[in-house]
């Protein structure tokens, strides 16, 4: 089925989650196709939750998703086809070989063969795996395996690609190759919203920076927008780093309860 | 009282720390409430036993220690022992490869000999502890009937709790002397789920093929045996005179047992963390390397969802020999099927139930695998394709491997009696459907590895699965005979699938 190209990846509308509380609560948020959105909150202020029920692996109590125009909750299944979810613990088959673990990806997104083992390859070699490709993922660092599942993230070309804090636990080398993979990623149209504790990650990375707690959106746009919101307590050499400008954003609600 | 910090009584509080809170968690599943419930479930599971034993074993207790008796107690006490091997074994090698604590205490500038000797005692006394809820009560109707000198028996599961873990430590040690870390951990696996079956399928195959019946008293009972054991003063003899209360016996028995544990204790423990170290290269070392490179083939979902589940089955090890018990098991109906083969007598009816159990369990024991014991369920969720599509691919996988288990002996069951195959495969159909049904219900979300405590997530789905599985092979046998009869355990065997689905918990879509 074609999809009508939509300008937004991503529309969150009155998005809702409770659990003993409320952990995402009536949360707006879209994101442009071709954008590198970075979503950032402290602990349990709902980022994962959010990015679990975009993927179709929580239900909303309330509100809509639309990917790529597809309405994710009447139609998950089309919305899925559009998506690629990778968690900060990669979940890979410890028993399967990275070629296997890709032609079994393949198979569930029903990518051509020839076209899975074409791009099955180009990931192999692109995230340095191919050496590895017949190994079982047993043995793997974090790191290798981090690599594998983005590779599985990537073999059906999805429009969206939502990760939940892909660089923890990566040494700097695996680190850097997952951040050009985005990168390369978003250049060729591709959209990635992603959660990140790294905020020079963010900082370098993302077009625009949503800063979410307690489950509400509170602040949302480039490095210079989220500075001028915050009144630029800029410093001599030219702005606040994005921590500065995070930690008081995060601590204005705090303040106001 | 705490012990003064790194002495063996300060490990040993530490390690009794360790397994208690193993075994509430293992029996509460975290819940406080299910404690409770567990310790009243097993308190009448006891009294209950007690009421077993009496029926069982109570006109036994004046027995005077002739052949026949020492023989069938020797048996029973060595059935037991194997199976407490079986599972030292599998501590023991758990032991060398877990590595939750090895790092800290390898690390450590504590001696790690003294450690791993605590942690021996550990298994031994664990061994004992675990063996009693099923001897207790048999031990205890003895004495009540037969007067003190049964107590011996429990000092011989002492005994047996030392040698067994004693002899566990040795093999899975020259294991890993002989074919090293990295086979170890499959072989031991094996070796310990096969020691653990072995004694009883032997018995079962030498009944068989002496006297065309499967009962496993036959044989120990027969003149042919009795003629050939020695006399019945032999020490051979003394862990039985042990448990009729013969002092000197005892003090043979548990003075033999314990030297053999320190002598263990001395050579092993001392050693045990260069293995400890040496298992530990087996993960990060030279994974396995699959030889085959082929060109990716054309799937569907499905396929690709039913080729991952065998393709993991097929690698697992730990899985493979827990499989392997199930086929060992079906060794002995399928040397009784060959042996009868020609005589077309009422064999076969025994058949039914054993062939139709086996599906049943066989089934459960994939079903969880497949459906809960999913590695990468996110994966699988965030896939494009519907959430019941994936389930019955997990479903058709499960399936396709009992068909393939069961499919050639019911076939060769035909030729024999197509009325009894009949009967058997719809047999295995549904207490296989029954079976992977309920794991469906209370499917949850673990890792593969968790398989061996599978039953803790639902202890009410464990018996569920036991209970339909034994009911379906009744309702088999019975429609073997006649079908009308069967009616009634069918209807037992369906109640009890109503009542798990009944009580399972609703499931909480995505």
């Amino acid at each position: 089925m074609q999809h009508v190209a939509a300008p937004f990846a991503l529309e969150l509308a009155g998005l809702v989650k409770r659990f003993d509380r409320p952990a995402v609560d009536g949360l707006n948020l879209s994101v442009r196709a071709g954008e590198f959105y970075a979503l950032l909150g402290p602990n349990g202020a709902g980022k994962t939750t959010t990015l679990r029920m975009i993927a179709g692996l929580l239900r909303p109590d309330a509100g809509s998703i639309r990917v790529a125009g597809i309405d994710a909750l009447a139609d998950p299944v089309a919305a899925k086809r559009m998506m690629a979810w990778i968690s900060d613990e990669p979940m890979i088959y410890d028993k399967l070989t990275p070629r296997e673990y890709l032609e079994f990806v393949a198979g569930l997104w029903g990518v051509a063969p020839a076209l899975a083992e074409t791009r099955a390859q180009e990931l192999l070699d692109w995230l340095k795996l191919a050496p590895h490709a017949q190994e079982r993922c047993e043995g793997f660092s974090k790191g290798m395996r981090q690599k594998v599942a983005l590779a599985g993230a990537l073999i059906h070309e999805p429009r969206l690609i939502i990760l939940d804090e892909p660089l923890t636990g990566l040494d700097a080398g695996s680190a850097r190759q997952v951040k050009s993979v985005l990168r390369e990623r978003v250049r060729a149209g591709g959209t990635v919203i992603m959660t990140t504790h790294i905020l020079e990650v963010a900082e370098r990375m993302a077009d625009r920076i949503g800063v979410i707690t307690r489950g509400k959106l509170i602040a949302e746009g480039t490095l210079e927008e989220l500075r001028l919101r915050v009144g630029e307590s800029a410093t001599a050499d030219g702005g606040a780093s994005l921590e500065d400008t995070f930690l008081a954003l995060v601590a204005e609600p705090a303040e106001a309860a | 009282m705490i012990a003064q910090p790194g002495t063996a009584i300060w490990f040993a509080q530490h390690e009794w720390r360790l397994v208690w809170r193993d075994w509430v968690a293992m029996m509460s599943g975290g819940r406080r409430k299910r404690l409770r419930r567990a310790i009243v479930a097993i308190t009448i599971f006891i009294v209950f036993m007690h009421f077993v034993a009496y029926w069982m074993v109570g006109r036994f207790a004046g027995a005077i220690p002739d052949e026949a008796t020492l023989v069938t107690i020797s048996a029973s006490v060595l059935l037991s022992w194997l199976l407490m091997i079986s599972q030292a074994m599998e501590t023991t090698t758990r032991a060398f490869y877990a590595r939750s604590d090895l790092d800290l205490i390898l690390a450590s500038p504590t001696a790690a000999g003294k450690v791993f000797a605590v942690r021996i005692v550990t298994v031994a006394l664990s061994m004992a502890l675990m063996a009693l809820p099923l001897a207790a009560p048999f031990i205890d109707i003895l004495i009540a009937r037969g007067g003190w000198r049964w107590l011996g028996a429990y000092g011989l599961i002492a005994a047996m709790g030392a040698t067994a873990t004693a002899l566990a430590v040795a093999l899975s040690v020259a294991l890993f002397r002989v074919i090293g870390a990295k086979r170890t951990r499959f072989v031991a696996q094996v070796v310990a789920a096969v020691i653990g079956a072995a004694f009883v399928i032997g018995l079962q195959i030498a009944a068989i093929l002496s006297y065309g019946t499967i009962s496993r008293l036959s044989v120990l009972q027969s003149q042919t045996l009795l003629a050939r054991l020695p006399d019945t003063g032999s020490v051979v003899w003394w862990p039985a005179r042990a448990a009729l209360g013969d002092g000197t016996a005892l003090l043979g028995v548990l003075a033999l047992s314990f030297a053999l544990l320190a002598v263990t204790i001395a050579f092993v423990a001392p050693r045990f963390g260069d293995y400890a170290i040496a298992a530990a290269g087996v993960d990060t070392i030279a994974a396995l390397q699959v030889r085959r490179r082929r060109a990716i083939q054309p799937t569907s979902p499905g396929q690709a969802l039913r080729m991952k589940e065998w393709t993991l089955l097929r690698r697992d090890p730990w899985l493979v020999s827990q499989t392997l018990m199930q086929m060992l098991y079906l060794i002995p109906p399928a040397l009784l099927l060959w042996r009868s083969f020609d005589d077309g007598n009422g064999v076969y009816q025994l058949l039914v139930p054993v062939l139709v159990m086996a599906a049943g369990q066989l089934a459960g024991g994939l079903a969880w695998l497949a459906i809960s014991g999913e590695d990468a369920p996110d994966l699988v969720a965030s896939a494009p394709i519907p959430g019941s599509f994936v389930i019955r691919a997990k479903i058709e996988a499960v399936l396709g491997v009992v068909a393939a288990v069961f499919a050639p002996l019911v076939a060769v069951l035909a030729v024999a009696s197509l009325w009894h195959a009949l009967v058997t495969a719809v047999g295995i159909v549904i207490a296989a459907a029954a079976a992977t049904s309920i794991q469906l219900w209370f499917r949850t979300q673990a890792k593969r590895s968790q398989f061996r405590r599978r039953q803790v997530s639902s202890r009410l789905a464990t018996f569920a699965e036991a209970f339909s599985s034994i009911g379906w092979a009744a309702t088999a046998a019975v429609a073997a005979a006649s079908l009308w009869l069967a009616i009634a355990p069918a209807v037992l065997a369906l109640l009890v699938v109503i009542g798990t689905w009944l009580m399972s918990p609703r499931p909480q879509h995505a």
